[in-house]
C-alpha cells in the first residue's frame, strides 16, 4: 500500500532492542489517553468527552493498542509460541502506520468539526503521542524467520471457533458501521478495519485462514449464511439499514449472475443490467399494480420463473449472433444491447408502439409481494424482534443468493465449468479437443440472464416502481466493477466487492459528487497492484501472473494438500 | 495386423489393412498461396504413418485441414468411410484427435483436469444434472476422473496428476498433451512434432509411447523432423515438399529416394532444371488470383 522510506538496516539493528519497551509504552499511552476525554465538544464523533467512559472510537483505539501489545508480546514474552508462526515485524509496521493515521485523522476530525485545535482535550494528545511512539517503535522491529503456516495445526474445534468468532466480528462490525450516522466516524471506523485487516494479512493470518477455511468449507458457508440471517435481528426493527442491506443483496445477486458470464466463461458483458431490467419489467407488468399493462396476474413463483425465462430468452437472442465475436467486440455489442433495451423500454409508451411500459414514467405503485398469506409489506415479529418490510425482502433475497451461489459453484465444479476454463485458457485448443465452445458460451449467457431475471422480479416489488433510468449503462459498469474489485470467478470476493460498491456510497453521501472519480481511482489502483481482485481465485491468479513461477509452485502445493485432505 | 508385414510391403499404395482415414485431393489456398496442393493420404487401422518434409512444406497446414481447424479449399477427408465436416468438434467426435506443434495445454489446469477436458465430447451431463448433482452427473464425473487417471498412468504421468500443466517438465507436457488427445477415445491420433525439443532419452520414450498407443489398437500419424525417429517408428512415410506429395512409401524407400535428400539438403547450382519440377506449386499459386 503505502511505502515509507527505509531506515538503513544498520540503524534498525542498533536500536532494535529499544523497540520493544518503546512500543509497549506507546500502546500504554494510547490506552490511557483513550480512557480520558478526547474532545471538549461532546457533539463530535459520537461523544468522546467523558473520562473513564470511552466512546466508540476510543474503544477502537484501545483495540488497536491491545493488538499492538499482543504482537509485541509475541516477539518477546508469554506469547512467543505465536511469534514463531506470525510475521510480527511486518504486521507491527503496518499496525503502527495505521494507528498513527487513525489518531491523526481523529485530531483532524475534531479540529475541523469544532473549529479549532483548542477543542482537543489532553486525552486526545496523549493518545496521539502514544500512536507516534508506537509508530516509531515499529520502525525498529527486526524481521525474524517464521515457520510455514501450512504446517500450523490447532485442534479442529478451535479452527471452527476461529471461523465463528470471525463471522461474529463481521456481523457486529457491519451492524455497528451501518449504525454510524456521522461520516467522519464512519470513515475512521473504516480506517480501523482496513488497518486491522492489513495487519492480519502482513502477519500471515489470511493465508492461515485460507488453510483453515479449506478444511472447514461447509462450516464457513454455514457460518456466513447464519451471520447474514441474523443481521436483521441486530437492527431492533429499524428498516433504514435493512433498506440498504436489501439493495446490496439485489446488487450482489446480479453481480453473482454476471460472475458466471465474466468470471467463469470469460465473456465481457457490458449490458448485463438489461437482464435485471427485463426481469423487473416482467415482475412489474404481471403485478397487481394499477399501471400494469398485462392482464395476467399469476402467483409470485410463476412471475419469478416467467421473468427469468423472458430474460434468458433475451440472453439467447442477444447471445446467438454476438457470441461469434469475442473480447472487445463482444463488450461493445453487449453495451449496445443494454442501451437498446433501455431505449425500447423508454419508447414502448403507446406513441411509438404498444403501450407496455408507460415509457419514461415506468410502472409505479407496484404492491408488495404476497406469498400465500405472508405479506412482505407487513411487520412481523420473530423472537420478540419486529422485522419490517425490507427485512422480509432481505430474507427472500438471501434465499435467492443461496440459490445463485449453488448454481454458480455446482456449474463451476462440473464438466461445464471445466469446459469454461478450457475456453478461457485456449479457445482453439479447447475446440480441437471437442469442447462445444459456442454452446458453452451461450449457456453462460443464458444462465446469467436467467438468474438476473429472477433477481429483477423481486427488485420490481422492492423498489415499488420500475423506470428505464434504473437500467443505465453505469449500473452494468458498477456490476462489472464489483466483480473486478472482489475477484473474478470467486463467490466471497464478488459478494465483498458488491458490498463495498453499494454500501460505501450509502454511508459516504457527502462524497457523492466524487463517487465515480473515487471508484475509477480504486479500479486503476487494483489493476496496478492486485489485478486478480481482493479475494483471488487460484486460477485467475495464475492467469494474471503468467511469469510468476513461485506463485505457481505455491498454488500447486496448496492444491495437492487440499486434494489429500 | 502386424507392423513388420506392413513394412515389408513394397507397394507404396496401401493394400493391406482396412483404410481408416482417407484424404483425397486436399487443396488449401490462402489467397494466392497454395499451402497444400492436391495431397492424398490413406491411413489404415493400426498403422503408424509418418509425415515429413522441410520447413514450410505444409505438414501442419495439412493436419489442420484434416482436423477441421482449416476448411480445405478443395478435397475431402473421410474417416471410416464417413466424410468429415470441417469442424474440429465433429472431427473429434468422429474419432480423430491431435496434439499441437507448440504445446497447447491448458496451462493453469492440473494434469488430471487437462485430460478430463478431453473427455468432454464423450460425456453429456447438462446444466440441470450438474446443478442438482443427479445420478448421471455423479456417474459421468466418476467415470471421467477414473478414465483420466488411467490415461495418465498409460502415458507414464500417473504420479503427477495434481501438478499444474505449466509447472511440468517439457517432456511431460508433451505426454500430457497425448493423454488429453487419447481421452477423446480416438481411432486415429495425429501427433504434430511430438519430439521437438526433446533429448535422446525422451525421444526414445516418446517412440515407446507411440508404439504402445498403436498396440492398443489405434492408428497414428506423426509429423517429425527427426529422421531416425521417423524411420524407426513408421510403417509408411509420406514426404511433402512445397505442399505436394513428393514420395510415399516404406521408410526404406523414402530414405533412399534422392528427391527426398534433395528436398532437404538442396542441389548444386547446375541442377536447376530438376528444381523446376518441384517449384510447380509456386507457379500454380501465381496463376490463381
Amino acid at each position: 500500500m503505502i511505502k515509507l522510506p527505509d531506515i538503513p538496516e544498520s540503524v534498525v539493528v542498533r536500536h532494535s532492542a529499544k523497540a520493544w519497551p518503546l512500543g509497549l509504552a506507546g500502546a500504554g499511552l494510547l490506552i490511557i489517553g483513550s480512557l480520558l476525554s478526547w474532545s471538549f465538544d461532546p457533539g463530535v464523533l459520537g461523544d468522546l468527552s467523558i473520562s473513564l467512559n470511552p466512546g466508540g472510537l476510543q474503544i477502537v483505539a484501545i483495540a488497536i493498542a491491545l493488538l499492538a501489545v499482543i504482537l509485541f508480546l509475541a516477539r518477546r514474552g508469554p506469547l512467543t509460541s505465536l511469534g514463531q508462526w506470525a510475521d510480527t515485524a511486518l504486521s507491527l509496521r503496518a499496525l503502527g502506520l495505521w494507528a498513527l493515521l487513525f489518531m491523526t485523522l481523529v485530531l483532524v476530525a475534531i479540529t475541523v468539526e469544532t473549529g479549532g485545535l483548542i477543542n482537543i482535550d489532553p486525552g486526545g494528545w496523549i493518545s496521539f503521542l502514544g500512536a507516534v511512539l508506537l509508530f516509531i517503535a515499529t520502525r525498529f522491529v527486526v524481521q525474524e524467520e517464521t515457520r510455514d503456516l501450512s504446517e500450523a495445526r490447532v485442534p479442529g474445534w478451535a479452527e471452527i471457533l476461529v471461523i465463528v468468532v470471525l463471522m461474529a466480528a463481521i456481523l457486529f462490525g457491519t451492524a455497528y458501521a451501518l449504525g454510524l450516522t456521522d461520516a467522519w466516524e464512519f470513515v475512521l471506523f473504516l480506517v480501523f478495519v482496513t488497518g486491522v485487516v492489513i495487519t492480519g494479512v502482513r502477519a500471515g493470518l489470511l493465508s492461515w485462514l485460507g488453510h483453515v477455511t479449506n478444511r472447514h468449507r461447509h462450516v464457513l458457508t454455514l457460518a456466513a449464511f447464519a451471520v447474514a440471517f441474523f443481521f436483521p435481528f441486530t437492527q431492533n426493527g429499524s428498516d433504514a439499514n435493512m433498506s440498504i442491506a436489501s439493495q446490496v443483496l439485489i446488487f450482489a445477486s446480479a453481480a453473482m449472475g454476471l460472475n458466471i458470464v465474466v468470471g467463469l466463461a470469460g465473456l465481457l458483458d457490458l449490458g448485463y443490467i438489461a437482464f435485471l431490467g427485463a426481469g423487473a419489467y416482467v415482475g412489474a407488468s404481471l403485478s397487481t399494480s394499477a399501471f400494469a399493462t398485462i392482464g395476467w396476474k399469476p402467483p409470485f413463483l410463476v412471475v419469478v420463473l416467467t421473468g427469468a425465462c423472458v430474460s434468458a430468452t433475451l440472453g439467447l437472442i442477444i447471445g446467438a449472433p454476438t457470441l461469434r465475436v469475442s473480447g472487445d467486440y463482444l463488450a461493445i455489442v453487449t453495451l449496445g444491447f443494454g442501451e437498446i433495451f433501455r431505449l425500447s423500454m423508454f419508447n414502448l409508451d403507446g406513441n411509438n408502439g404498444p403501450n407496455l411500459t408507460h415509457g419514461p414514467n415506468g410502472i409505479p405503485a407496484i404492491p408488495d409481494l404476497t406469498i400465500g398469506s405472508f405479506n412482505f409489506g407487513d411487520t412481523h415479529t420473530l423472537l420478540g424482534i419486529p422485522l419490517a418490510r425490507f427485512s422480509n425482502y432481505y430474507f427472500l433475497l438471501l434465499v435467492l443468493i443461496a440459490f445463485i451461489i449453488l448454481v454458480f459453484s455446482r456449474l463451476n465444479n462440473s464438466r461445464i465449468g471445466r469446459g469454461w476454463v478450457a475456453i478461457r485458457e485456449d479457445e482453439k485448443a479447447a475446440e480441437a479437443m471437442g469442447v462445444n465452445v459456442f454452446g458453452l458460451k451461450i449457456l453462460a449467457f443464458v444462465v446469467g440472464a436467467f438468474l438476473a431475471g429472477m433477481a429483477g422480479t423481486i427488485k420490481a416489488h422492492q423498489d415499488v416502481s420500475v423506470t428505464p433510468d434504473q437500467y443505465i449503462f453505469l449500473e452494468s459498469a458498477f456490476l462489472l466493477a464489483a466483480i473486478v474489485l472482489g475477484g473474478m470467478g470467486t463467490i466471497a470476493g464478488v459478494l465483498i466487492g458488491a458490498m463495498i460498491l453499494k454500501l460505501l456510497p450509502e454511508k459516504l453521501r457527502f462524497f457523492a459528487d466524487y463517487r465515480l472519480l473515487l471508484f475509477g481511482l480504486l479500479l486503476v489502483l487494483m489493476m496496478r497492484f492486485r489485478p486478480e481482485g481482493l479475494i483471488a481465485s487460484k486460477r485467475r491468479q495464475l492467469e494474471f501472473h503468467e511469469d510468476d513461477e513461485e506463485l505457481a509452485v505455491r498454488i500447486e502445493t496448496n492444491h495437492a494438500e487440499d486434494v489429500k485432505a | 495386423m502386424t507392423v513388420t508385414e506392413e513394412a515389408e510391403n513394397t507397394d507404396a499404395r496401401p493394400s493391406a489393412g482396412v483404410p481408416l482415414l482417407q484424404a483425397e485431393g486436399v487443396i488449401m489456398r490462402f489467397g494466392g498461396l497454395t499451402a497444400v496442393n492436391n495431397v492424398d493420404m490413406t491411413v489404415n487401422e493400426g498403422e503408424i504413418v509418418g509425415l515429413i518434409g522441410p520447413n514450410g512444406a505444409g505438414k501442419t497446414t495439412f493436419f489442420n485441414c484434416l482436423t477441421g481447424l482449416y476448411k480445405p479449399t478443395e478435397g475431402q477427408v473421410r474417416l471410416s468411410g464417413v466424410e468429415l465436416p470441417p469442424k474440429p468438434r465433429a472431427v473429434v467426435k468422429a474419432g480423430m484427435a491431435r496434439t499441437f506443434q507448440n504445446i497447447r495445454l491448458f496451462a493453469n489446469m492440473t494434469a488430471l483436469e487437462n485430460v478430463m477436458v478431453g473427455r468432454y465430447c464423450r460425456t453429456s451431463s447438462g446444466a440441470f444434472t450438474s446443478i442438482l448433482h443427479g445420478p448421471k452427473f455423479r456417474r459421468e464425473e466418476a467415470e471421467t476422473r477414473q478414465r483420466a487417471q488411467e490415461l495418465l498412468d498409460f502415458v507414464g504421468l500417473g504420479t503427477s496428476t495434481e501438478h499444474l500443466a505449466r509447472n511440468m517438465p517439457y517432456g511431460n507436457q508433451r505426454r500430457l498433451e497425448i493423454a488429453r488427445a487419447l481421452a477423446t477415445d480416438p481411432k486415429l491420433v495425429l501427433l504434430d512434432e511430438p519430439t521437438a525439443g526433446m533429448n535422446p532419452l525422451e525421444t526414445r520414450q516418446a517412440s515407446d509411447l507411440i508404439f504402445k498407443i498403436r498396440d492398443s489398437g489405434l492408428a497414428v500419424v506423426v509429423i517429425e523432423h527427426d529422421m531416425r525417429f521417423i524411420f524407426n517408428l513408421c510403417d509408411r512415410v509420406l514426404c511433402l515438399v512445397r505442399g505436394e506429395t513428393l514420395v510415399e512409401g516404406t521408410p526404406n524407400q523414402v530414405q533412399s529416394d534422392p528427391r527426398v535428400i534433395e528436398a532437404y539438403i538442396g542441389t548444386g547450382a547446375d541442377d536447376d532444371d530438376d528444381q523446376d519440377g518441384v517449384v510447380a506449386t509456386s507457379k500454380d499459386a501465381e496463376d490463381t488470383p
